[in-house]
């Protein structure tokens, strides 16, 4: 009894957990099966994100291994010039310049999904707008104050932020100005391949450890029938012996 | 020929070691009583851990690096290019949790059925000692990874002994090995982790169970087996452990094992409650997560700690709140073992230390608010107030009548069956007839079963209350 | 206990059942822990292909690179040393390299690809220390039969410029010649045949 009351507790609490901030987040959709996703978000990641940050535990061989994709191709279409299959994704930018142009070091992504969950990610990379006291000219409603210039800003277009009064109180709101390269559902599209590539970049093994896990529960279930028919057939003499 | 040999080569050692004795005084000749019930799995599956933590734990040695400016890329090295070291991490992280989920069961085991009594309180004082190894020994391992948790959670435990007034301060410095926790912390760490806190926790494993087998085991209706014996000299209600609760405890196993895989398999963070998220991010002695937490098992007693608004007074009563365990066989003065024949008074109060405890522990996850800190204060009151007025409340226990010998109990297939033949009118009960499929049309098969029923508000309350009543009745 | 009516066949049964199931199992479990221990993704990584630059090699001289982070050994021979190769045949354990370890294109006399480039694994077949480079001939140490090899301090092998191993020697064989190939012709790659990876 204790047992199940404090696995339901445990369960109920799992679900607030990550969302203590008081921006409503915007659900990703995550498909690690989705592979031609991945290989989008690879892509995008490289393009957009590989400048200043790294994904220093991420390997291009994996990226191929996992997505069934040949080494070249990975080389040629995703990797950048001059890069090696077995080359872990890392930055070129210098430590010291990158300090003193943000600020701080851009940290690691390898492990971003991980520590700040896939909707902060999806939402946080969609909510920049515009803001003049800042040093790059933007704010993020998500992440206050946040060093990192929006790097998709060609692509999304110009949003800038609306207050909002309703009933339940104030909230901010964005609203984009100028459209950019790409369509709302394009951009969308193209976020949610970036946030579904980081959540594999975390933990690239996830998706053969779930289809793994089926066998080994149905192999645990065999041994549990055998053992309990096994219980059954010695308790017999206890059960005998009562009577 | 074959046999010949192989059979001369083991009579060869067993004339030489006391092999064949020790497993018949522990196990075929072991006799336990007849009436374990599910709590009585929880013994045997945390030795299954303790096996688990130390091979997994072995193996993650081989890769882990103990410096600060290793640590951390070498769990993610473990995680990614270690062949299977993803699964040898999730099977010791998931270990540890279920580590404390299945010591704090038998834990409760030993206090619901008054294990810890006379002849048993050393049984029980070593049990003690290795929850308190088992703690440091989990506190040390979290600092490995060195992720902001490992680093923050460290260097607020490590901080708790300069509450000790005069030597506090040096205290603990001297524990972490410099101003901050740092490379010097982790390096010996990771030694006690290893080496040393194991070692002892093996020791007492052997002890506590040595010391079992001198008095042997307790049981659901807490009376001595060993009072009545038949001719041969064995109890008439014990059974040798070895083949009757050995198989019984391999259906533990596998129920154990189905759970374990799954967090392994499905869910190795446990949202956020096995691996914290914050841990994910390297440690950075600059700058502290905003939320620190430590992991789920030791939230109870932090959460009492962060309720007593003085810092010594804090640590003394979160220190407290493991000492009063071990005072558990003299502060109950009730004679009777177990809660079966013990007072409403009792229940009720065993009832509430469960409230308290739960409560503390998700209490200990939160941020500190007023409203919730005012609440720890409360729980923490409770959970002191079962141990402190134990020897008030237990004495003028007004207590059922002890039976001689052990009592049968529903098992497991007659407890299903009971609730299969009730089921249909526990149905019947609970729904009535939809208006309209009373009518001729259709098949009446369908009519009679349960989709053309509708719920039944009366009915409903009906059984409610007497579900209500019966919990009420086994508090009395 | 009460022991008669006892099914002893179906417990032997399921007790056999249990325990295959039970092994089986534990045998599963014991493949992730032994294969932990094979080379990481980091060590495969490390041990990739190696290109090395044979342009800067002069006539006699020989540079070592790692690869596997194993020594490998390249070594740029004179035609008076591929002359002398051609004498020893006799004084040799494995002169056509039978029994020894190399790809097949280096399965010859010289052992290589090119006769004056030579590659090799430079760890001794014996027990795995690394050779020295002595190309001098008759030095006063190693006495007059020496034509120029490599000689391994740890146990006394001698192998000749070929990396071919000498009668009497406690090395069994040939030193290994790894799998490489010409990309260009001042350009070799180390660890790679044609194109495909040697795992």
């Amino acid at each position: 009894m204790k047992l199940i009351t404090t696995l339901l507790l445990l369960l109920t609490l799992s679900v607030g957990t990550q969302a203590s901030e008081s921006v409503k987040l915007q659900e990703a959709n995550i498909d690690l099966t989705d592979k031609v996703s991945l290989l989008r978000g690879a892509k995008h990641f490289v393009t957009y994100c590989l400048g200043c940050h790294s994904a220093k535990y991420m390997r291009y061989l994996r990226i191929a291994l996992d997505t069934g994709v040949d080494e070249k191709t990975v080389l040629d279409d995703i990797a950048p010039v001059g890069a090696s299959i077995y080359d872990q994704l890392k930055s070129a930018m210098n430590k010291h310049d990158a300090e003193k142009w943000f600020g701080t070091q851009p940290p690691d992504l390898s492990l971003i999904a991980r520590s700040r969950g896939a909707d902060w990610l999806y939402s946080y990379l969609k909510s920049y707008y515009i803001d003049p006291s800042r040093p790059f000219g933007a704010n993020n409603l998500i992440f206050e104050d946040t060093a990192m210039p929006n790097p998709l800003w060609q692509l999304q277009g110009e949003q800038h932020a609306v207050q909002r009064k309703t009933i339940w109180g104030e909230y901010a709101q964005l609203v984009l100005d100028e459209p950019g390269k790409l369509s709302e559902k394009e951009f969308d599209l193209m976020v949610n391949d970036l946030v579904n590539f980081l959540v594999y970049v975390g933990e690239p093994v996830q998706q053969e450890r779930q289809s793994m896990g089926k066998y080994v529960l149905a192999f645990l279930g065999l041994f549990l029938v055998i053992a309990y028919l096994l219980k059954k057939e010695y308790w017999k003499d206890i059960h005998k012996a009562i009577k | 020929m074959k046999i010949d040999r192989l059979a001369l080569c083991g009579n060869w050692i067993l004339a030489r070691f006391p092999l064949a004795k020790v497993w018949n005084e522990h196990m075929t000749h072991y006799y336990a009583p007849r009436n374990f019930n599910f709590w009585y799995f929880f013994g045997s599956l945390a030795l299954l851990v303790l096996v688990n933590q130390f091979v997994t734990g072995i193996l993650l040695t081989m890769n882990y690096k103990p410096d600060a400016k290793l640590a951390f890329d070498s769990v993610e090295y473990i995680m990614r290019d270690v062949h299977w070291g993803w699964l040898i991490r999730y099977m010791h992280s998931t270990g540890a949790s279920a580590f404390f989920i299945v010591i704090y069961l038998h834990m409760f085991r030993g206090i619901m059925y008054g294990s810890f009594k006379q002849p048993r309180e050393l049984i029980w004082i070593f049990g003690m000692l290795l929850f308190v190894c088992l703690m440091a020994e989990a506190f040390m391992g979290y600092l490995l990874p060195w992720g902001q948790m490992s680093y923050w959670g460290a260097q607020v435990i490590i901080s708790l002994f300069s509450a000790i007034p005069v030597i506090g301060d040096d205290l603990s410095l001297w524990v972490r090995g410099d101003y901050v926790v740092s490379d010097a912390t982790l390096n010996r760490f990771f030694a006690f982790h290893v080496i040393s806190v194991p070692l002892v926790l093996v020791m007492l494993v052997f002890l506590h169970i040595v010391a079992l087998h001198e008095v042997g085991s307790n049981n659901p209706d807490g009376i001595e087996i060993k009072k009545y014996k038949d001719e041969k000299g064995i109890p008439l209600d014990g059974i040798p452990f070895h083949p009757y609760y050995t198989v019984k405890d391999i259906v533990g196993v596998a129920v154990f094992l189905i759970f374990f895989a799954t967090v392994i398999f499905y869910m190795p963070e446990m949202g956020g409650y096995f691996l914290e998220h914050a841990n994910f991010i390297p440690a950075d002695p600059m700058k502290t997560p905003e939320h620190i937490a430590p992991v789920w098992y030791f939230t109870p007693f932090y959460a009492i700690l962060r309720a007593i608004p003085d810092k010594f007074a804090g640590v003394i009563g979160m220190g407290g709140a493991i000492v009063v365990l071990f005072l558990l066989p003299w502060l109950d003065r009730n004679p009777v073992k177990s809660i079966r024949y013990r007072s409403g008074v009792y229940k009720k109060a065993l009832l509430l230390l469960v409230i308290s405890f739960i409560g503390l522990g998700y209490l200990g996850t939160q941020p500190a608010t007023p409203e919730l800190t005012m609440f720890a204060r409360i729980l923490t009151a409770v959970y002191f107030g079962f141990f402190l007025l134990m020897p008030i409340y237990t004495r003028w226990e007004k207590t059922k009548p002890v039976p001689q010998r052990v009592t049968e109990q529903h098992s497991f297939e007659e407890q299903l069956h009971t609730l299969e033949e009730q089921l249909p009118a526990l149905l019947d009960e609970i729904t009535e007839l939809k208006q309209g499929t009373t009518s001729e049309i259709g098949d009446p098969a369908f009519r009679s079963s349960f989709f053309s029923r509708r719920p039944n508000a009366e009915g409903i309350i009906n059984v409610m209350t007497r579900v209500a009543k019966k919990l009420k009745e086994s508090l009395d | 206990m009460i022991n008669e009516g006892v099914d002893n066949a179906k417990r032997q049964f399921l007790t056999s059942a249990l325990t295959v199931v039970g092994a089986v199992g534990t045998g599963y479990l014991a493949v992730p822990f032994l294969a932990q221990m094979q080379p990481s993704v980091k060590a495969m990584a490390a041990g990739a292909p190696v290109e090395v630059d044979i342009s800067k090699i002069e006539a006699g001289q020989l540079i070592r690179v790692a690869w596997r982070g194993k020594p490998v050994w390249i070594l740029n021979r004179t035609p008076e040393v591929i002359a002398t190769l051609k004498t020893l045949d006799s004084q040799l354990r494995d002169p056509l390299s039978k029994e020894s370890i190399q790809p097949d294109y280096s399965k010859n006399p010289v052992r290589s690809i090119k006769p004056e480039i030579f590659v090799a694994v430079g760890l001794c077949t014996h027990l795995g220390c690394s050779p020295t480079f002595r190309p001098e001939i008759a030095p006063n140490d190693l006495g007059d039969n020496w034509k120029g090899g490599f000689f391994c301090p740890c146990h006394g092998s001698w192998f000749d410029l070929a990396g071919r191993v000498y009668q009497g020697v406690p090395a069994p064989t040939n030193l290994e010649i790894p799998p490489y190939r010409y990309i260009t012709d001042t350009l070799i790659i180390v660890g790679e045949t044609t194109g495909e990876k040697t795992a």
